[in-house]
């Protein structure tokens, strides 16, 4: 069974079908027809709605795609819909800023974009309240990201900008603030301490028995593999659930990975940064960025913050998709898998993961526990690239991160990794081996971006064709050498200090903000 | 009476005299929210999928073709009927009436009969308790195909001269003869992408019996009336017994005209059939595969001109890929030929156009209806002149635009009367900064080594009314009820555009009532019949006459009475802000009306209108299709990475023509979403079929519309001020759906001009649109191989 507040209603759930999203969980079982179903395939955002967790004795409140989420992510959490925010016949601020900002015109991804400036807004007012601030900027960047996974047709953004800028500048409380306490102490009263689980039937009937587990320790989840060994693993579920909504399958047994504690933890110890794989993408994102600011960038520019609320880096690498954004940058990093199975562990480097198209090394019952990634790199060029045809929210085109120490003037280390050219992320032997103790020149370059092609053969499709993936594969060899030259230069030499601050060049153009 | 129930508070003389100094609150050119945008942003706003739904509903799914071109062998619909909860199967033989659901034109079977003509097409669909069962069901019946070839390439359609109609030419003088005299002449070809409409809300339908043997329809259109028409045509019924009912879309675009019909019409038949309510609402991915797209066009040019960049002669070829059937493509590739000018004289010109046939989807209207691929067509023809002389594009621009008296007729002999190009473009050049920033970009380039960038400014000019001349009327229904309050209905519909604020805040106006008595209602087929579709940025201009005219009616009718009652002449009547003054006497709205109906005054009444001046003889191919243009201009700068052909919109600025605005707010609001809207169709939005003929970019994830982040990061949006519309349109306002759209060309133009830098603004580079990454660095190395053959030569 599992509880959770809709608004302020608790809910119980045993009984339905575990393969039903949140979104028709809402639509069907609750009536509740403000959110809407734009894609159910969580690229457009209207069905947006928030998830309000406590950590740390307050209340985080997430955006999710409610049409990638499956129920059992709802336990313990309070789940909150566009109809939540009005009170009698007042609008919330959000709502009034995006009327009085005419930032609705045919009206069907409003309650999503509502809800995605809610979570906004909450997260812009905590912020506040922690720098004990009320006249903290509104932040644009921030603005931009709470709305990349919210597609609008009508407006071109604009006035749902300026509304937003209005939520980010005037935050005045509200009710949730009000309940504030009373949300987090039922939320405290309902965590589970043990495993649970829901189902379409009581008891086994003629009807294939469907169930969703919901262990809360690695003991409980052994157990549960073992017994059920064909079951399928659920973490975010932002892409399996896709196999519900789109290719129309059906789970008879899922284990949901989040309420397992010890994997939703972040460890940095003295070498390195020990992720759980259960770790949401947007929960880990600090912590990268603060040592690779590249792999930084390229996880503000992954799917969209719906996504990276409920996605995991575990099932990002899990996944196995050539596509993935992380896993180039992982390996780039050098970063290693804990994996476990009945309660043995074992640590593969994660270049050796990935087997063939979607084949993994991981056995039967075997998980990813951990991602384990050496702490910032000293001396080295960490360089992460995407490419797609839109800048935030889209697949990669080509994903590459380039991993190169220099010592000397010459390539003492490389590491480089490819996603979308292989059918699997690949590190780029032949490339590194061209570079591999050569002077880190231009001609050295070139013959690495020659060397590509004998790396990979990519495949043409409605991304890109096979021609631009190698071209541009090869253009960001040249382009991270460029970019090194500026960065290098202060650095190179400890004694030789440059008589001038060079202006910065951008180089990208996301540097352009 | 409610009136009894709330008795309005009397007030004095001097509070009357006060209210009746000030001015209406929220009537006509006052930035008023949307009617509905508190029930958007609060979730109250219910779209045809949030009806409550009746136990008994039927869940419709269709079942689509698996083949681009084939003739249907087998249908086992066996293994469906096996599946429980399935109640009943469609096939093209259980229709009871026409087959054919062709919008103008024949050719579009609700489900295929006997052959498939394109990848995605509707065979058959399965009615069942639940949208999940109807699905499986769908997929279990069993489908044999004899394979035929398909067409699926525009150039290929136009070798072997499949079309959908025959092709047509708008002609003036020799161009044949210009060309061959001119001191320069270039000729080029360009591919131009479609467009997927991407309105939130798919296409959707919910179809309730009636005791009669009618059908009530809620459907998600912008054509209500030929719902009505084909859901009727379809069962045989006659149109008296069939009722749609619209009260919002959640997006339209064009997309909803012709193509929310197939839904509507196979709800129906299921609905006939079994006597349950039926709805049919498309998953995203069947909405992306079966329904058409703006079409996607194939154009050559030939073109003369002499030294300065002014044009001698023209010749053009315009390829519109249509799909399978003609649908509204005559039209669409005649607005396409209409608009291959955009704001200039072409002199002596042969343009013509082909409605090319291919076994995709039915291509249909789409904001701008053509007009947006022929503008492309002709910008980048003055991009390739100027590049070719060597000078900035925006003079060869200048240049060639329409005169004021002279140079000032176009290839199809209409006069360009009310020319704003050059007022327009000398503000947007002075207030972009236009000449600095061009000198700003070339210091920059010279500098950088990765990023370039580029600048354009292009204008818009664009012909308003529907080019099919009798489309040009509207209807409109206003009840006044005994305690004041005013039911508003009138034949067009609210897709998001801001139609029903701005036609209430026109009976507002016209009342000098508040806004808040007005009461506005779903498009309902049964009160206003016989309706146009809400199309051709057409909706305030005819919609907004039409319920002007009711209003006045009205309006007439309670000055007769008040001149009577009060014993006055009809000249000393006037409405003011909720009063009505006769002579000395001060009455409010409210109780005049209760006055005038105790003295037996009808309070309702409908109101028409047809656009005047417009004529066309497409034989000659001349005369005067539009009642009048709309201007426009956008200058656009961009930054590209020559490495990857990635890019990004640093500024935009803009300047749009509405006329007097109804609504500044809600004109904005269409000026920034069309060119965002168009910057997509030309950067990001790329529609790739495979070799069978299937649409690979069939979800929001794999075909890209523009999403926030991609918005300029400098966005200064104006409208042109204090200026009317001369021609007598509803306070002299302009049309603004769609001409904003093509404000987005200058995008496209300045990344063009981001590449050309590379060779010193020399060459033109060949970049098709939509300029996707990929094809921007396909550009770049295509340039830079020339520049490296140039110098080996």
């Amino acid at each position: 069974m599992i509880h959770f507040l809709l608004n302020n209603q608790r809910q119980s759930i045993s009984t339905i079908d575990p393969n039903t999203t949140v979104l028709n969980y809402l639509r069907n079982v609750q009536r509740r027809m403000g959110t809407k179903e734009g894609c159910a395939s969580g690229d457009c955002g209207a069905c947006t709605v928030v998830l309000a967790e406590v950590e740390n004795g307050q209340l985080a409140y997430r955006s999710i795609n409610s049409c990638l989420t499956l129920l059992p992510a709802l336990n313990g959490k309070q789940l909150l819909t566009v109809e939540d925010l009005k009170e009698a016949d007042q609008l919330h601020a959000v709502q009034q800023a995006m009327v009085d900002h005419h930032g609705s015109q045919c009206g069907f991804c409003t309650p999503g974009i509502i809800m995605s400036l809610f979570a906004y807004q909450k997260n812009a007012s905590q912020k506040k309240s922690i720098q004990n601030n009320p006249c903290v900027e509104f932040n644009k960047a921030e603005a931009l990201a709470a709305l990349a996974g919210n597609l609008c047709r009508c407006t071109g953004y604009q006035p749902i900008m300026n509304a937003a800028k209005e939520i980010g500048n005037h935050h005045q409380s509200d009710k949730f603030d009000q309940q504030k306490q009373r949300t987090i102490d039922i939320l405290n009263s309902i965590q589970p301490v043990q495993c649970h689980a829901i189902s379409n039937a009581q008891h086994s009937t003629t009807h294939a028995l469907k169930t969703a587990f919901s262990p809360t320790t690695l003991q409980e989840l052994d157990e549960l593999l073992q017994q059920h060994p064909a079951a399928q693993l659920l973490a975010g579920g932002t892409d399996l659930v896709l196999d519900i909504t789109q290719k129309h399958q059906s789970f008879n047994t899922l284990i949901y990975l989040g309420e397992i504690l010890v994997l939703k933890q972040i460890n940095l110890t003295a070498t390195h940064i020990e992720i759980g794989a259960a770790v949401p993408l947007s929960q880990c994102h600090s912590v990268i960025a603060e040592e690779y600011p590249d792999f930084g960038h390229l996880l503000e520019r992954f799917a969209s913050l719906q996504i990276r609320n409920q996605g995991t880096l575990g099932g990002n690498i899990a996944n196995a998709s050539p596509i993935g954004d992380a896993p180039p940058a992982l390996i780039a990093a050098g970063a290693i898998l804990q994996l476990r199975i009945a309660g043995v562990r074992r640590f593969l480097p994660i270049d050796e993961f990935f087997v063939d198209y979607r084949k993994t090394q991981l056995a039967q019952g075997e998980y990813i526990e951990k991602i384990i990634l050496p702490r910032k790199p000293q001396d080295s060029i960490y360089r992460v690239y995407k490419i797609s045809k839109r800048l935030d929210d889209d697949i990669s085109a080509v994903c590459a991160a380039i991993h190169i120490k220099i010592n000397h003037g010459q390539v003492s280390s490389a590491i480089i990794a490819f996603g979308g050219m292989a059918a699997i992320p690949k590190r780029a032997s032949h490339c590194e081996q061209a570079l591999l103790n050569q002077v880190w020149a231009e001609t050295t370059i070139h013959q690495a971006m020659d060397a590509l092609q004998h790396d990979f053969a990519p495949l043409s499709d409605f991304r890109a064709s096979a021609d631009y993936r190698m071209r541009a594969a090869q253009n960001i060899l040249l382009k991270c050498w460029i970019e090194s030259q500026s960065a290098l230069k202060p650095n190179a030499n400890a004694n030789h200090k440059p008589t001038q601050t060079l202006p910065h060049i951008p180089t990208r153009v996301t540097d352009y903000v | 009476m409610s009136k009894q129930a709330s008795p309005t508070p009397v007030k004095s003389r001097a509070e009357l005299e006060q209210q009746l100094t000030q001015d209406l609150k929220n009537g006509v050119g006052k930035k008023i929210p949307h009617e509905s945008a508190a029930r958007h942003v609060s979730g109250e706003a219910l779209y045809v999928d949030d009806r409550l739904e009746y136990p008994n509903l039927l869940h419709l799914y269709a079942r689509l073709s698996e083949q681009a071109h084939a003739t249907i062998v087998k249908i086992d619909t066996s293994p469906c009927d096996e599946i429980p909860g399935v109640v009943c199967v469609i096939t093209a033989k259980d229709v009871p009436g026409k087959l054919d659901i062709g919008a103008v034109f024949a050719g579009d079977p609700l489900l295929a009969d006997g052959v498939v003509e394109y990848l995605g097409q509707p065979i058959l669909a399965v009615a069942a308790n639940s949208l999940d069962i109807a699905r499986q069901a769908a997929n279990a019946a069993i489908i044999e195909y004899a394979p035929l070839p398909a067409v699926l390439d525009v150039k290929q359609a136009l070798d072997n001269k499949q079309f959908v109609q025959e092709s047509h030419q708008h002609k003036r003088g020799d161009a044949r003869k210009a060309l061959q005299n001119a001191k320069h002449r270039l000729q080029g070809e360009l591919h131009v992408g479609g467009q997927e409409h991407f309105y939130l809300e798919t296409q959707v339908s919910s179809v309730m019996p009636t005791e009669d043997g009618g059908m009530l329809v809620y459907c998600s259109t912008q054509h209500p009336s030929e719902i009505q028409k084909l859901v009727a045509s379809v069962l045989d019924l006659p149109m008296s017994k069939v009722v749609v009912d619209m009260r919002r879309m959640g997006g339209g675009f064009g997309g909803k005209e012709t193509q929310a019909a197939g839904p509507a019409c196979m709800a129906a038949v299921v609905a006939n059939i079994t006597g349950q309510p039926v709805k049919m609402r498309l998953p995203r991915i069947d909405d992306m595969m079966i329904t058409g797209k703006r079409h996607p066009f194939y154009i050559e040019y030939d073109v003369g001109f002499d030294d300065t960049g002014r044009l001698q002669g023209i010749n053009m070829q315009l390829a519109g890929n249509c799909g399978y059937s003609a649908d509204l493509s005559g039209s669409i590739v005649d607005r396409a030929m209409f608009h291959s000018d955009n704001a200039y004289y072409l002199s002596d010109a042969l343009i013509t156009g082909h409605r090319c046939k291919t076994n995709l989807a039915s291509n249909t209207a789409f904001r701008g209806f053509g007009g947006p691929q022929g503008m492309l067509a002709i910008e980048n023809v003055m991009d390739h002149i100027a590049r070719h002389l060597g000078k900035d594009p925006l003079e060869i621009r200048k240049r060639n635009f329409y005169g004021k008296t002279e140079r000032n007729i176009t290839h199809y002999q209409q006069t360009v009367e009310e020319n704003l190009l050059d007022e327009i473009i000398s503000d947007l050049e002075q207030s972009s900064c236009y000449a600095e920033r061009r000198t700003a970009i070339k210091q920059f380039n010279q500098s950088s080594y990765i990023l370039k960038k580029g600048i354009a400014l292009t204008p818009v000019k664009f012909g308003i009314s529907f080019t099919a001349t009798f489309l040009n009327q509207a209807g409109a229904l206003i009840h006044i009820y005994t305690d004041g309050s005013i039911h508003l209905n009138h034949g067009g519909t609210e897709m998001g555009q801001g139609l029903n604020t701005k036609v209430a805040q026109i009976v507002a106006e016209e009342f000098q009532v508040d806004l808040e008595r007005i009461q506005i209602t779903a498009t309902n087929t049964g009160k206003v019949p016989n309706t146009s579709p809400t199309a051709a940025s057409s909706g305030a201009d005819l919609n907004g006459k039409a319920a002007q005219a009711a209003a006045r009616i009205l309006k007439q009718r309670l000055s007769d009475f008040a001149a009577a009652h009060f014993g006055v002449d009809i000249t000393e009547i006037r409405f003011n802000n909720n009063l009505i003054q006769a002579g000395e006497q001060l009455i409010s709205f409210d109780d005049l009306v209760q006055l005038a109906y105790f003295a037996q005054v009808s309070l309702s009444s409908s109101g028409f209108y047809k656009t005047p001046k417009i004529f066309y003889d497409r034989d000659k191919a001349s005369g005067h299709p539009f009642y009048y243009f709309a201007y426009g201009a956008a200058c656009s700068e961009v930054v590209i990475d020559t490495l990857t052909g990635e890019y990004k919109v640093l500024r935009a600025d803009i300047l749009h023509d509405v006329g007097a605005s109804l609504n500044p707010a809600i004109d904005i609001g269409q000026v920034e979403g069309g060119f965002i809207q168009g910057m997509g169709w030309l950067t990001t939005e790329e529609l790739v079929w495979n070799e069978q003929g299937k649409l690979m970019t069939n979800s929001p994830a794999s075909y890209k519309i523009p999403a926030v982040a991609d918005t300029p990061l400098d966005f200064r949006v104006k409208l042109i001020e204090n200026r009317k519309n001369p021609e007598d349109t509803v306070f002299h306002s302009k049309a603004v759906g769609e001409p904003p759209l093509m404000l987005s060309i200058s995008v496209w133009s300045a990344i063009k001009d981001a590449v050309s830098s590379l060779s010193g603004y020399r060459i033109h580079p060949l970049i098709d649109a939509p300029a996707t990454p990929e094809k921007v660095l396909m550009g770049v190395t295509a340039l830079r191989q020339q520049l490296a053959a140039e110098q080996e030569s």
